[in-house]
């Protein structure tokens, strides 16, 4: 026969809206897929289901008020999202904060990280099969909680830093607990990579996953894990040292291939330096006052002003714009790194297939709270 | 004629009470031994240590509501609730051919009993078990398709292949047992593998035939769709894949179906390469007591792999999808036809 | 209840050889693909079923294992993977190939009356003629296929497995042609 031949079916692409509500979406985030059989043709992520106008509340309260709200960006992680907002503040209102609420408060940051980084690994090892590292990392993420619980009385949400400093000292006998439970530590970590990181299906499934080149992740803007996943050194805590990062001593881990198992790696050797940053703190914690003296009303003055904290998920900034004798910034901006790192997801999924779009978004770590604000 | 019928509806009872009274043993098993290997307790609330946790279940699945999703009518409704009755079928029609019990020539109302297994006569043996479990694939398939839910869907077009695939490789993995036995009888398949080589290496098939063993039990986990390769449910990819729409006791006939299969695959594990109900040393005691011990030995083998199969799942990550298919293709069928070439060799190099 | 005893088995064979046909005529008739395989498997079980009937039990085994549970399979997997919907309404190669499909429905239904007239396929009750080997033991089912397949018709055996095999690799060759091409190229190249 002549000509090309008509097709003899209706042959079509499956489009599939993978979310809002899905198991490995971790959260309401929804991604509108072209598929063609399970490959991944385009990926679109739509998000704004989670959209609480964060930064439009921030305008209306005063900043002590608005720390409440931070709280609620990563739910997973809250110290990091208090301590970006205070130093902003701090950098505007132009305030000294004593040396015990700097360590205070990069010990809890640190604790936040491992906890974020434990329930990272928990949901990212669920999506691909692995069920048991999900018990195991809880199990010591209740440790963590536990602590900030006596700290704070929150477990979550933790409201656990002020403007000038903070807003309790730690406990009698907090001290010794967090120095035991860092010290155990360190062999929960091993437990997970028995099971995980020599595991040749394991392997399988994050080798050459999600790969994005050094100068493709700094194009998009990704920091944190996925940044360092590529090679990148740029950790906001050696670059822009805030609190007192500058006085104690870490590494940064940086992977080679930029694939879903160096992202693995890079996050698994955070908690260990995390767990160094938090025995380094424990043992040179000063005494003294843990909240600097500041106005009972807290007014800034004119200026534009921005402060970024190493959040586990990435660079977290906050920006204000103030003017003159304002008790609240007149306009504020967060710079979520969960946001912008979700926006390298249709260059990393493109061509795979869809169980890799799960381990995508498990590896980009991403927590809805932030990214719709 | 009337004896011969009583036995035969006497065993067909027993085996299908049994098999079903495994299943909530079978989760009870599992979410206890899912619970120890997690470092966690694990339903041990109701009744001692949790044992009745399984029928609370199923009280709580009977009495939910059943659900049919919209938009599922005319003869895909029909598939829709044909397909969970297809996998129970399925997966408890295809015990008839498994022998679980020496039988030394014992009689019930003046019948002989001919063996613990449901169909003796049926000289078609383990071929047969292929034939029917080879149809189980369609409950997941009509199940995928007649929900009207892409997930469910993708789960079906995996099941058919996953399915497939690995029945090649199941099939020729056996075929080196076959070869050896010279019968597709699985009671002679057992028979042959009684006694010693040398005293004290018992005569089981997966000595000579481990390359046939391992690719069998690889399988088996993909035919049971079992973690590492539960890509069919795949709960963080596809929900939870064909059975995301089904709920009350329809959910629950692919549940047991799922165990009812572990269950036969555990079984045809221990037929096929250890030795059935032998143990080597061991001779069974004649009348009844020697059918009891003969059952028992085999319990607790299948048992073992019962274990093996729960161990297995809360241990490993799950594959992907191509990197199963490639597995199944590329590795485990060459392997399977490794096997029964050397089976072949060493058959024809003893016969010179 | 005597004529149910007495005929048991053409009442079996009538039921299973119609349901049989219904199977074909939906297999042409339904217009959603997979109802269509589906009846295409319906069809396979009862050939199946005929087989048993003639006590030919390896065959049916066979019958089940690879046309219902192999090859019906991916005929859904492909049905489904394509996401086809319906077949296009003109249904132009229907028309092209309608005189071929009459000519070799003739000529299949001249063999099969041809076959019957001569008596070959004519019902002979007991064990099949087939099952008696030639040291006059009668064997399994199972190895009387054997003895014929690798004895009697080795030749033809072979042969059918090699086209096979030739049928399968130009199989992939084309579809890895048309996958490396653009889609439209891979179209216009068939």
């Amino acid at each position: 026969m002549a000509g090309p031949l008509e097709p003899l079916f209706d042959v079509e692409e499956m489009e599939l809206s993978f979310g809002p509500q899905h198991p490995a979406t971790h959260g309401v985030l929804r991604v509108q897929l072209r598929l063609d059989g399970e490959k991944i043709m385009d990926a679109k992520p739509i998000i704004g289901y989670l959209h609480r106008g964060t930064e439009k509340l921030f305008e209306r309260e005063s900043f002590n008020q608005c720390i409440p709200h931070t709280d609620r960006l990563d739910y997973i992680a809250a110290p990091t999202n208090n301590e970006g907002f205070v130093l902003a503040a701090e950098k505007l209102l132009g305030i000294t904060v004593p040396p015990r609420a700097s360590y205070i408060r990069m010990i809890l940051a640190e604790l936040g990280r491992i906890s974020s980084h434990v329930l990272w690994l928990a949901t990212h090892a669920i999506d691909l099969g692995a069920i048991t590292p999900f018990f195991y990392t809880f199990r010591e993420r209740e440790r963590i909680l536990d602590l900030f619980e006596e700290y704070c009385g929150a477990r979550l949400t933790l409201n656990a830093m002020r403007v000038g400093g903070l807003p309790y000292d730690l406990p009698d006998g907090w001290v010794e607990r967090c120095s035991e439970l860092i010290d155990s530590l360190p062999k929960y970590f091993d437990e997970y990579e028995t099971l995980l990181t020599e595991n040749r299906i394991w392997k399988k499934r994050t080798i050459g996953i999600g790969v994005i080149s050094a100068e493709e992740a700094i194009d998009y803007g990704l920091t944190g894990p996925p940044l360092r996943g590529s090679g990148v050194r740029w950790d906001i805590r050696k670059v822009f040292p805030y609190d007192r990062y500058d006085e104690v001593e870490f590494e940064i881990p940086i992977g080679e291939n930029g694939d879903t198992y160096d992202r693995y790696l890079v996050r698994m050797e955070e908690m260990r330096q995390s767990v160094r940053i938090i025995r380094q703190c424990l043992d040179r914690l000063p005494d003294g006052p843990v909240m600097a003296k500041v106005p009972k009303v807290l007014r800034a003055q004119e200026g534009i002003v921005y402060a970024s904290v190493e959040a586990p998920k990435g660079e977290l900034g906050y920006m204000f714009v103030t003017t003159a004798k304002s008790t609240q910034p007149y306009r504020c901006h967060i710079r979520p790194p969960s946001f912008i790192n979700l926006q390298a997801l249709p260059a990393m999924v493109e061509g795979h297939l869809v169980a890799d779009l799960v381990a995508v978004i498990g590896t980009l770590d991403i927590v809805l709270g932030e990214i719709d604000r | 004629m009337w004896a011969e019928i009583l036995v035969i509806v006497i065993k067909v009872v027993v085996v299908s009470s049994v098999l079903l009274t495994l299943v909530p043993i079978m989760v009870w098993v599992e979410r206890r031994g899912a619970a120890m290997i997690q470092d966690r307790l694990g339903p041990n609330r109701v009744g001692p240590f949790g044992l009745l946790q399984p029928i609370v279940d199923a009280v709580k699945l009977i009495t939910k509501e059943d659900l049919t999703p919209s938009g599922v009518k005319g003869v895909d409704r029909l598939l829709y609730l044909l397909a969970p009755s297809i996998a129970l079928v399925v997966a408890i029609s295809v015990f008839i051919a498994v022998p679980f019990g020496f039988d030394p020539g014992l009689k019930l109302f003046g019948h002989a009993i001919d063996g613990f297994i449901v169909a003796p006569n049926l000289n078609l043996g383990i071929l047969y078990i292929f034939a029917i479990a080879s149809l189980g694939v369609y409950s997941v398939v009509l199940a995928g398709w007649a929900s009207n839910n892409k997930y469910s869907l993708m789960g079906g077009i995996r099941a058919s292949a996953q399915m497939v695939s690995y029945e090649l490789a199941m099939t020729i993995s056996v075929v080196g047992v076959l070869m050896v036995s010279g019968s597709f009888g699985l009671q002679d398949v057992v028979l042959h593998q009684s006694g010693t080589w040398f005293g004290f290496i018992p005569r089981w098939n997966v000595f000579p035939q481990i390359i046939g063993a391992i690719t069998f039990i690889v399988a088996a986990f993909a035919e049971t769709n079992r973690l590492p390769f539960d890509l069919v449910e795949a709960e963080a990819e596809l929900v939870v894949g064909y059975h995301t729409e089904y709920s009350s006791m329809r959910f629950a006939a692919f549940f047991m179906s799922e165990y009812v299969n572990m269950v036969t695959a555990s079984s045809l594990i221990v037929i096929l390469f250890f030795g059935g109900w032998t143990l080597p040393g061991f001779a069974t005691p004649a009348g009844w007591l020697g059918a009891l011990v003969s059952i028992g030995i085999f319990a607790v083998k299948v048992a073992f792999f019962l274990w093996f199969f729960v161990w297995v799942r809360w241990t490993l990550p799950r594959f992907r999808f191509d990197q199963l298919m490639a597995l199944g293709w590329k590795t485990m069928i060459p392997l399977a036809v490794l096997n029964f070439l050397l089976v072949g060799a060493g058959m024809a190099l003893r016969n010179l | 209840m005597a004529f149910l005893v007495a005929h048991f088995t053409q009442i079996v064979f009538y039921v299973l050889a119609l349901l049989a046909v219904l199977g074909g005529i939906g297999v042409v008739t339904f217009k959603n693909p997979v109802h269509s395989a589906l009846s295409l498997l319906g069809t396979f079980l009862m050939v199946a079923g005929l087989f048993v009937l003639r006590h030919a039990e390896f065959l049916a085994a066979v019958q089940v294992l690879v046309y219902a549970g192999g090859i019906m399979v991916l005929f859904l997997f492909v049905i489904m993977l394509v996401n086809v919907k319906k077949l296009q309404p003109e249904a132009v190669f229907l028309s092209a190939q309608a005189p071929m499909a009459v000519l070799a429905g003739v000529l299949v239904g001249a063999l099969v009356a041809f076959g019957l007239l001569a008596g070959k396929l004519a019902a002979a009750g007991g064990v099949p003629a087939a099952l008696q080997t030639v040291d006059g033991k009668v064997l399994g089912n199972t190895e009387a296929v054997g003895w014929l397949l690798y004895r009697q018709y080795l030749v033809p055996f072979e042969v059918v497995s090699v086209v096979l095999l030739v049928a399968m690799v130009g199989a992939i060759v084309f579809g890895l042609k048309s996958a490396s091409l653009d889609r439209g190229e891979g179209r216009a190249e068939r």
